[in-house]
């Protein structure tokens, strides 16, 4: 089969399970779960492929395809994959069938799996566009299958109007990015001339005055920080993730966070280099402030969702800390992250999911001493959480570290105040296990707790094996995603701009 | 003795008036002749019929066209160009559309005879008139005709005062704004000595005005006059009381229609007749198009009436086709005759979901709680309607938002980001609202006991300050307690009766608005190409 083809399957399978789905009321209950997990493991399979086919050291773009959509409006296909973003293909395609298979509704599981696989097919377009406008179609399209998941299947009471809260907030700064797209596309047609395109490579060329390239920097940008989220702009965000269903959580961090970091890495350094180094001070100090807004926020949330959102909020401010630092390091570094955070972030919604099952309690406040009948549940936790706070030897730690030296390099000893940062998430991390999981068993009245069944170790085993081994061997990973950094960078050298030097060759 | 020059005149081009007037006078004749009521359903067939025949004339004059080029005819006042056969194709499937959904209405509701029919033909015959006038005079006439037709159509539920109500209030603005009209061709005249669009521009570009207030003046009447009729703010006023009173089938027609008939002949009038005069009209337009994605869109939020919500829907609309108006670019018309044709589909199938749910009278939201319990593709056509309304990609809602919104940003400048960015903030407004009935329309029915004390929430305080709190349970970071969406609670039980089947006319016609909605909404190639050649044909 030719790749492009198969690129082109990646983005249409899921939409056509959800499609199939829909359509046919008799895949009910476990049959459609049966379905849609069939459906996102061929996905997984194929995402296997493309990743194998990948050459690192070949073409930039590869198993590219372009099609028309509309002409006069400029909508075209373009599609194709780089390092980066086949790698945030296959967190995607690992995520969607766990979060299928590990946290299924009871009730409307078929339109619930629908909306799961049509989430999958947009952010994997998104992903693999290679076109600014078809990126924003499908960075659109996820929003509609997210809010539903958590309208639907959220906290009865509250997740609707969380899921409003996510929808409008999301829209109101996608529409700085659409504005901010169509201005690049017209600047490049009236310097170019020729027909109206968003395609990314022709849109790289395009000449920006200083004031015009900071706006439009922070058009794109304002969209990105909502989506990733990012302080100030992350209000939504502790709403959304605890009152969403489990499987609603777990693609809102691991996979829709992406898409915001995704952005900034894809086309603000690609699109505006001169005025991405301008805004850059202001960049970092947002990523900062996350950091470490998150991490308090966190140590005084008694919710666990709650918690994990605050946690998400800090550890994507170490992505964006990364990619500003605009150096080897901090970009792979955080292209790294964002693809361990997808991992471990997912495998704690889940555990959190599993214990608010067994305690019945939609918030995780109140229960104690769970170690003692629930050891492996206990365990998995203690080594999710290990990754997410950076225990070396587990992937976390890869790539936080290579976050910091990017950092370091970008702007020297200011890394002491990020690097605050990876104390308290430990200090809150540790914390929140000692009360939940240590002392003496205290539970609410009814609830009995049963240790992890063997569904629910099964969907666990794939992400703590990802955890180990990229914590051991980040190589398998780096090796793939560098030739691509470099080529991102190598924008900001053709623009004549010097980075600081912290190569990982 | 004087004699009278009869102008030349090319019947393919009047043909759609002609049959239409044909079908309507002959329904007429057959009503009168016909011992007893003639059957509703009579009247369906033949307006279906006469539709197809026009579609059938469309296709013979774009065949004509694409050979000979535009042309005007009988005098230069009507002309024949791609733009306005492609206006005329979309008002004859809206009217065609239309007929199938108020069928369903006229047997549920017991209306025998053939006089909604008739009307609508006629109305429509006034609008694809405004679609093909070279002259102002002559989209004077079209805009009578179509509204007239209306007006009845608007008090056409006899037995409902509110549809009195309706079609009253309707006729006495839509008469002020008809005479506002007129004075404004009456000032263009004295400015330019012509009526006819062709002369005007070539008078308006040869000579230069040393006095331009009268045409600002005549300018901004006709200006008025239209935002009357397509229900832009602040000229808006009638159309949620409208909307609301008149019969939901009429309510549908009557939205498509009159935009589409009076945006095409507005485009005309300031695309073509008064292009030289941006400078005076597109600061108008530009305020008209931002108060009213804004107005309509915001106003829309705290309505609970889905009648009223989709008013406020439409208004917001309206702006955004404004928005393409102000462009006054190639890309403009084609961006909003792309807007108009979806949009005629996307308002015909919602309010022929709203005339089957409504069926027990109650319009409230409440109405659609639990229904894709009790009718799942019914559910599912409106909730592809309303997601398309709301701009979802990969829905022909979306690509004509892209359109007019390309079309503003085109000009670079600081008004058109503006006006692009005013419209996406819009869009996201309307998210909240058509989101929130398709929510309500998956959820599951609650039975509550309609005598519960109603605590002072959003739904029962004043409409701004439920716009405030709705505005700050957005920002805030903890609306734990905020009321971003109503509870349960807040509204009746789900209502017990719905026995009734969609009628079979009705399901084709939802269908023959939801299927191209996601057909083309993914495979846009074709539509849009139709719309940007046609204004390529654009009579210069």
């Amino acid at each position: 089969m030719q790749s492009s083809a198969l690129l082109i399957a990646l983005v249409v399978l899921p939409a056509v399970g959800a499609g199939v789905l829909a359509l046919v009321p008799r895949l009910e209950g476990r049959v459609a779960t049966m379905v849609g997990a069939t459906i996102a493991i061929a996905e997984l399979v194929g995402a296997a492929l493309l990743a194998i086919g990948y050459h690192p050291n070949g073409a930039v773009f590869q198993d590219a395809s372009t099609q028309v959509l509309a002409a006069p409006f400029g909508l075209f296909w373009r599609a194709g994959v780089d390092g980066i973003s086949v790698l945030l293909i296959v967190l995607t395609a690992i995520v969607v069938p766990i979060a299928i298979l590990g946290a299924p509704e009871r009730h409307r599981t078929r339109a619930s799996i629908g909306w799961l696989l049509l989430l999958e097919s947009a952010t994997v377009g998104s992903f693999a566009s290679l076109d600014v406008l078809l990126f924003f179609l499908f960075f659109e399209l996820t929003l509609v299958p997210a809010y539903f998941l958590i309208a639907g299947w959220g906290d009865q009471r509250r997740g609707p109007a969380a899921a409003m809260k996510f929808f409008v907030y999301t829209l109101v700064g996608s529409a700085f990015l659409f504005v901010g797209i169509l201005v690049v596309a017209f600047l490049h047609q009236s310097q170019a001339g020729g027909a109206l395109t968003f395609s990314l490579t022709a849109l790289s060329s395009t000449h920006l005055n200083g004031t015009t390239g900071v706006l439009l920097v922070l058009a794109f940008t304002a969209a990105f920080a909502v989506k990733s989220p990012l302080f100030p702009f992350h209000t939504w965000s502790p709403d959304a993730y605890s009152e969403a269903p489990v499987s609603g959580s777990v693609v809102l961090a691991a996979l829709l966070a992406k898409l915001g970091t995704y952005g900034i890495v894809r086309f603000d350094i690609t699109l505006f280099p001169h005025a991405l180094v301008t805004v850059g001070p202001w960049l970092f100090a947002l990523a900062i402030a996350s950091i470490l807004y998150g991490a308090v926020v966190a140590c005084g949330s008694s919710d666990l969702k709650r918690l994990l959102a605050y946690s998400s909020l800090a550890q994507m401010g170490f992505v964006v800390l990364g990619i500003v630092s605009l150096n080897q390091a901090g970009v792979s570094g955080a292209v790294l992250l964002m693809f361990n955070h997808g991992i471990v972030t997912t495998a704690l919604f889940l555990l959190v999911g599993f214990l608010a099952k067994r305690t019945g309690l939609s918030l995780v406040t109140g229960v104690r001493g769970i170690q003692g009948p629930a050891p492996i549940l206990a365990a998995c936790f203690t080594v999710a959480m290990l990754a997410s706070i950076g225990l070396p030897g587990l992937n976390g730690f890869v790539s936080e570290f290579l976050v910091l030296i990017g950092f370091f390099g970008a702007q020297g000893w200011w890394v002491v105040i990020p690097t605050l940062g990876v104390i308290v998430a430990a200090i809150y991390l540790l914390w929140a296990y000692q009360q939940v999981f240590q002392g003496t068993l205290v539970t609410p009245a009814g609830a009995s707790i049963s240790d992890l069944d063997v569904r629910e170790r099964s969907v666990l085993v794939p992400l703590l094996a990802i955890m180990v081994v990229l914590g051991v061997y980040p190589k398998l990973v780096l090796d793939r995603i560098l030739p691509s950094v470099v080529h991102l960078l190598a924008h900001l050298h053709a623009a004549g701009l010097t980075t600081t030097s912290v190569g990982l060759r | 003795m004087n004699t009278v020059a009869i102008p030349s005149v090319h019947y393919i081009v009047i043909l759609p008036e002609i049959i239409l007037t044909v079908a309507a006078v002959g329904l007429l004749l057959a009503s009168s002749l016909v011992p007893g009521r003639l059957r509703s359903s009579v009247g369906t067939g033949v307006t279906v019929i006469a539709s197809a025949c026009v579609v059938v004339d469309c296709v013979a004059q774009w065949v004509d066209i694409s050979r000979h080029g535009p042309s005007t005819t009988m005098a230069h006042v009507i002309i024949e160009d791609g733009f306005s056969v492609v206006a005329i194709l979309v008002l004859a499937v809206s009217l065609a559309l239309s007929a199938l959904v108020a069928d369903g209405w006229l047997n549920r509701e017991r209306i025998e005879g053939v006089e909604l029919h008739v009307l609508a033909l006629a109305s429509v015959a006034g609008a694809i008139m405004m679609a093909q006038a070279n002259d102002l005079v002559v989209i004077f006439l079209g805009l009578e005709i179509m509204s007239i037709g209306l007006y009845v159509l608007a008090a056409f539920d006899r037995r409902s005062a509110r549809s009195g109500e309706a079609a009253m209030k309707y006729f006495l603005l839509g008469g002020f704004s008809s005479a506002i009209f007129v004075y404004g061709i009456a000032l263009v005249y004295g400015a330019t000595g012509t009526t006819q669009l062709g002369q005007l521009a070539d008078f308006l570009s040869t000579n230069v005005l040393r006095n331009q207030g009268l045409l600002l003046a005549g300018t901004a009447l006709l200006l008025v006059g239209f935002a009357f009729k397509v229900a832009a703010v602040p000229f808006h006023v009638w159309s949620p009381d409208v909307y609301e009173g008149s019969p939901t089938p009429v309510v549908g027609f009557m939205a498509a229609i009159v935009k589409v008939g009076a945006f095409a002949a507005v485009l005309r009038v300031l695309a073509s007749g008064l292009f030289t005069q941006q400078d005076g009209w597109r600061p108008m337009v530009f305020a008209l198009a931002a108060l009213s994605m804004l107005v309509g869109a915001g106003m829309a939020t705290v309505q609970r009436n889905v009648k009223r919500m989709l008013a406020y829907s439409s208004i917001s609309h309206a702006g955004f086709v404004l928005l393409a108006l102000w462009a006054a670019s190639p890309r403009g018309t084609a961006a909003a005759l792309f807007y108009l044709a979806t949009y005629a589909l996307l308002v015909i199938g919602s309010f022929a979901v709203v005339t089957v749910v409504s069926a027990d009278g109650r319009e409230d939201l409440t109405s659609y709680r639990g229904l894709a319990k009790r009718r799942p593709l019914l559910a599912c056509s409106f909730t592809v309607l309303l997601l398309a309304q709301a701009g979802v990609p990969f829905t022909t809602g979306f690509l004509a938002k892209l359109g007019v919104i390309e079309s503003a940003v085109e000009h670079l400048g600081w008004p058109g980001v503006a006006l692009g960015v005013i419209a996406m903030v819009a869009t996201a407004i309307s998210g909240y609202f058509y989101l929130r009935v398709v929510v309500l329309t998956y959820a599951a029915p609650v039975d509550v006991s309609p005598t519960a004390p109603a605590a002072p929430t959003l739904a029962t305080s004043r409409p701004a300050a439920r716009l405030a709190a709705l505005g700050s349970g957005i920002l805030l970071e903890d609306t734990r307690d905020g009321e971003l969406v109503d509870h349960a609670e807040e509204y009746g039980p789900a209502p017990a009766r719905d026995d009734a089947t969609v009628p079979l006319a009705t399901a084709v016609a939802i269908a023959a608005c939801v299927v191209p909605t996601v057909v083309f909404g993914v495979w846009a190639g074709p539509l849009v190409e139709l719309t940007t050649r046609a204004t390529m044909l654009f009579h210069p």
